[in-house]
C-alpha cells in the first residue's frame, strides 16, 4: 500500500527570488491526520497547493495516493478534497446552490443534504452566503471539500479567526472524516490545534521541516515535560548557566525578565532553585509550573514565537 | 486495471440507503450555467446597466431628436424706412405661418442675431432694397433666408415658370430614431458582453474561486461555455426589449426576420465575448482589467456609428473602421432590421465578428491565468 500523500526534496522558488519551500519531505499515511505547524510565511499554504496541485514546484516529486499530477490530474482531482486559505464563495448564491454547484463537478458526490446536516448548515441552506458568519463560511468551505466524498482532505488553516468553539466544531467534523477512513492533511498556527487534532505533524519554518513525530514525541525531544518559570529581583543578573546547572534542568531561556526552564522532575529543580536563589541574595517574584507545550519546542528550536504578537 | 477502476479507500456511505449520486456529462456545466444566471438576477446594478440604462438611453435620444415639424423661423426687421412694406409682405404671403415676425432697431436686431435669438434680419435699406443678414453655417439661418426671400418676391407678384406640386414624406425608417436603435443595440451588446465576462472573471480570480473550481474535475473549457452561453440568454432578452422599446412607442419597423436579428445578436454577443475573455484572460485586479476594457471599447464607441455614421470620418480610415467588430455588428443589425436584408448578404459582417471572436477566444485560452 503505498503512502496518501509523498513528496520528495520539494522546492518552489517565486519569480527567481523567494525561495518559499527549501527541499521538503514528507510521507503521510492512508487514514491519519498531519498537520503542518508554522508561523506567517513559513511556506506552509505554498507546499499544500503544491500536494494539491494547484501549483508547480520549482523541483522535487509528489505522488498522490500512488499517482503523480502530470499523469492522473484528473482522476485525483475525484479523490480531493480542498479548501483553500481564503476563497471567497459568490454571495449571491444559498449555501445549498453552492454545494450543489460543487457537487455537480464530480462523478459520484454525496447528497448535498447529507453533508449539510454533518456540518450543521442544514438551518442556513436557503441563505445566502454573504448572510453568513464567519464560522458557517468556514464549515461551508469544508462542505464543498467533503461532498465529493473525498479519500484525501486538504485543509488551509481551517480555523483560522474562528472561535473556540466553531474552532471545536470543526475539529470533531475533521475527526468524525478521519474515522469513515480519509486522510487529512491541515495546517495550522494553532498549537492547541495541532496537538489535539493530529496524529502527526511537521513544523516548518523558511520552507524546511524542522521537526517531525507525534505531537507527545516533539515534546518529549524537548527533554523535559514540565516547564517553570520564575523571575529573580535583586541578584543583579545571574547567568543563565547557573540555572542550567539545577538538577533535573535540560534547558533554559530568558525572556522579559521572565527565566523558563525545561524541567523533567520538578520535585527536584524546585527545591535546588529556591536555594539557588536564597544564596545569591536574590528574591523570587513570581513562580509557575506548567506542562511543556508545542510553543516549547518551536521556541526551543528557533528562538521565536510561533505568532509574533 | 486503470486508475478508475479502483474502489474508493473511503466507503459510499448514505444514511437513507438511496443508491449514489451519479452526476453525467453536463451536470457541470447545467450548474455553471445556473448558478451564473442566478447571481445575475440577484445583483440589482446588473439588472439596471443591462436592460434598464440601454433602455432609459434609447428613450431619451428618441425623444429629444425625434422629427419635429419644421419650426417657424424667427425673423427680425429692423424699423425704419419700409419696414412696413416688408412686414406687410411676408404677412400677405401664403407661408406667412412659417415665420415669427419682430421689429427691431439696427442694434438691437444684431444682437439678437448674434445671440441665436433671431435666424435672418431684413434690413430695408433705401426704402426699396431689402438686405438678408444670415450666418451661412447656420443651417436654420440659410433656411429662413431663402424662405423669406422666396415669400417676399412671391408676394410682391413674381411668377413662377415651371408647375410644381409637393408630397410629404417621412415614414419610419429614415428617421434618427430608426438609426439610433440598432446601433444601442450594438453598443449593448458589446458593453455587457465586455464587462459581462470580463469583470465576472476577473472578480472571481480575485476572489480565488478560480483557483478553488480548478482544485476540482471542473471541465475548464465547461467553465468558459457556460460563461459565455450566460450572455446569449441576456442577449435574446436585451434585443427584445429594445425593438419592443422601437416598435411601441416609436413606431418603428423591423423589416428582417426575428431569427436573423437573434442569429447577428449571437454571433455579436458571442464575438464580444471572446473579446472580453482576453481582455481578461490574465488581469488579476478589477481596476486594471476596467481600464484595459474601456481601451479596447473607446475607439468603437466613436468610430463604430452608434450614435451618427461613420461615414463622416476621411475615406482614408473607412476600411479600419469597417474591420473593427462593432461596427460589423452595427451594420449588420441596421440592414437587417431597417431594409431585411437577408442573411446571405452579411456575410463579410459575419466574418468579422467570427474573426475577433474566434481569434479572441484562441489566444483567451492560451494565455488565461486561472490562479
Ligand atoms: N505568488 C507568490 N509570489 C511571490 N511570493 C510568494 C507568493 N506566494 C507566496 N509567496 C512568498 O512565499 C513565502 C511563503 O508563503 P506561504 O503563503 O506559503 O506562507 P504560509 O506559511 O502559508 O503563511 P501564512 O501562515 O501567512 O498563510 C512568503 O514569504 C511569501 O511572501
Ligand atoms: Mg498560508
Amino acid at each position: 500500500m503505498c503512502a496518501a500523500i509523498q513528496c520528495r526534496d520539494l522546492r518552489k522558488t517565486y519569480d527567481g527570488k523567494v525561495e518559499a519551500v527549501r527541499g521538503l519531505n514528507l510521507e503521510i499515511e492512508t487514514g491519519e491526520c498531519f498537520g503542518l505547524l508554522g508561523p506567517n510565511g513559513a511556506g506552509k499554504t505554498t507546499t499544500i497547493e503544491i500536494l494539491e496541485g494547484l501549483l508547480e514546484p520549482t523541483s522535487g516529486a509528489v505522488s498522490i495516493l500512488g499517482y503523480t499530477w502530470r499523469e492522473n490530474e484528473r482522476q485525483l482531482r475525484e479523490w480531493l478534497g480542498i479548501s483553500l486559505q481564503e476563497t471567497r464563495l459568490s454571495e449571491k448564491l444559498t449555501v445549498r446552490e453552492t454545494v450543489d454547484l460543487f457537487a455537480s463537478f464530480y462523478r459520484e458526490p454525496r447528497s448535498t443534504d447529507d453533508v449539510l446536516e454533518e456540518l450543521q448548515l442544514t438551518e442556513k441552506a436557503d441563505s445566502w452566503v454573504g448572510k453568513l458568519s464567519g464560522g458557517q463560511r468556514q464549515r461551508l468551505a469544508v462542505a464543498t471539500a467533503l461532498v465529493c466524498n473525498p479519500k484525501i482532505l486538504f485543509l488551509d488553516e481551517p480555523t483560522t479567526g474562528l472561535d473556540p468553539q466553531s474552532r471545536r466544531q470543526l475539529w470533531d467534523i475533521i475527526r468524525e472524516f478521519q474515522r469513515s477512513g480519509g486522510t487529512v492533511l491541515l495546517t495550522t498556527h494553532y498549537m492547541d490545534e495541532a496537538e489535539r487534532l493530529c496524529d502527526r505533524l511537521a513544523i516548518v519554518d523558511h520552507g524546511q521541516i524542522i521537526a517531525e513525530g507525534t505531537p507527545q514525541d516533539l515534546i518529549e525531544r524537548l527533554g523535559g515535560h514540565h516547564v517553570v518559570e520564575f523571575v529573580v529581583s535583586g541578584n543583579n543578573g545571574v547567568a543563565l548557566a547557573a540555572w542550567r546547572a539545577l538538577p533535573s534542568v535540560e534547558s533554559v531561556r530568558e525572556e522579559d525578565g521572565m527565566v523558563a526552564l525545561n524541567v523533567k522532575e520538578p520535585h527536584l529543580a524546585i527545591p535546588a532553585l529556591l536555594g539557588a536563589v536564597e544564596k545569591q541574595g536574590g528574591q523570587l517574584e513570581h513562580l509557575t509550573t506548567r506542562q511543556a507545550s508545542l510553543e516549547d519546542v518551536f521556541v526551543r528550536l528557533t528562538g521565536r514565537h510561533l505568532r509574533e504578537e | 486495471m486503470s486508475v478508475a477502476e479502483q474502489t474508493p479507500i473511503v466507503e459510499v456511505k448514505d444514511a437513507q440507503g438511496r443508491p449514489p449520486r451519479r452526476n453525467g456529462r453536463w451536470a457541470g456545466y447545467l450548474h455553471l450555467l445556473m448558478a451564473r444566471m442566478l447571481e445575475m438576477k440577484r445583483e440589482p446594478e446588473v439588472v439596471f446597466w443591462v436592460f434598464v440604462f440601454p433602455l432609459l438611453l434609447a428613450a431619451g435620444l428618441g425623444i429629444a431628436f425625434r422629427n419635429k415639424p419644421g419650426e417657424a423661423s424667427s425673423v427680425v426687421v429692423v424699423s425704419g424706412a419700409g419696414a412696413q412694406n416688408a412686414e406687410s409682405l411676408l404677412q400677405r404671403s401664403s407661408q406667412h405661418a412659417q415665420f415669427k415676425v419682430n421689429t427691431e432697431d439696427a442694434a438691437a436686431a444684431r444682437k439678437g442675431f448674434r445671440l441665436g435669438k433671431y435666424d435672418v434680419v431684413i434690413e430695408p435699406q433705401d426704402g426699396e432694397k431689402l438686405v438678408y443678414l444670415y450666418d451661412p453655417a447656420r443651417p436654420e439661418s440659410v433656411l429662413a433666408r431663402a424662405n423669406v426671400d422666396d415669400a417676399i418676391q412671391a408676394a410682391a407678384g413674381r411668377k413662377d415658370m415651371v408647375a410644381t406640386s409637393e408630397i410629404i414624406s417621412s415614414e419610419p425608417g429614415s428617421r434618427y430614431i430608426d438609426f439610433l436603435i440598432p446601433g444601442l443595440l450594438g453598443m449593448n451588446l458589446m458593453n455587457s458582453g465586455m464587462w459581462g465576462i470580463g469583470f465576472a472573471l476577473v472578480d472571481m480570480r480575485q476572489r480565488k474561486l478560480l483557483k478553488r473550481f480548478v482544485g476540482t474535475p471542473m471541465r475548464r473549457g465547461d467553465f468558459l461555455l457556460a460563461l459565455l452561453s450566460s450572455r446569449l440568454v441576456l442577449m435574446i432578452i436585451e434585443i427584445a426589449l429594445l425593438l419592443a422599446l422601437g416598435v411601441v412607442f416609436f413606431h418603428m419597423r423591423v423589416l428582417g426576420s426575428i431569427f436573423t436579428i437573434t442569429l447577428l445578436g449571437a454571433v455579436g454577443a458571442m464575438c464580444f465575448g471572446g473579446v472580453g475573455l482576453l481582455t481578461a484572460s490574465r488581469a488579476q485586479k478589477i481596476e486594471s482589467v476596467s481600464g484595459l476594457m474601456n481601451l479596447v471599447m473607446m475607439p468603437m464607441w466613436i468610430f463604430s456609428g452608434v450614435f451618427f455614421s461613420y461615414e463622416r470620418f476621411p475615406a482614408v480610415v473607412q476600411p479600419l473602421i469597417k474591420a473593427l467588430p462593432l461596427t460589423a455588428l452595427n451594420d449588420a443589425l441596421r440592414t437587417s432590421i431597417l431594409e431585411g436584408t437577408p442573411l446571405m448578404h452579411q456575410w463579410s459582417r459575419l466574418l468579422v465578428m467570427g474573426l475577433w471572436g474566434g481569434i479572441s477566444f484562441a489566444l483567451a485560452l492560451r494565455w488565461f491565468r486561472w490562479t
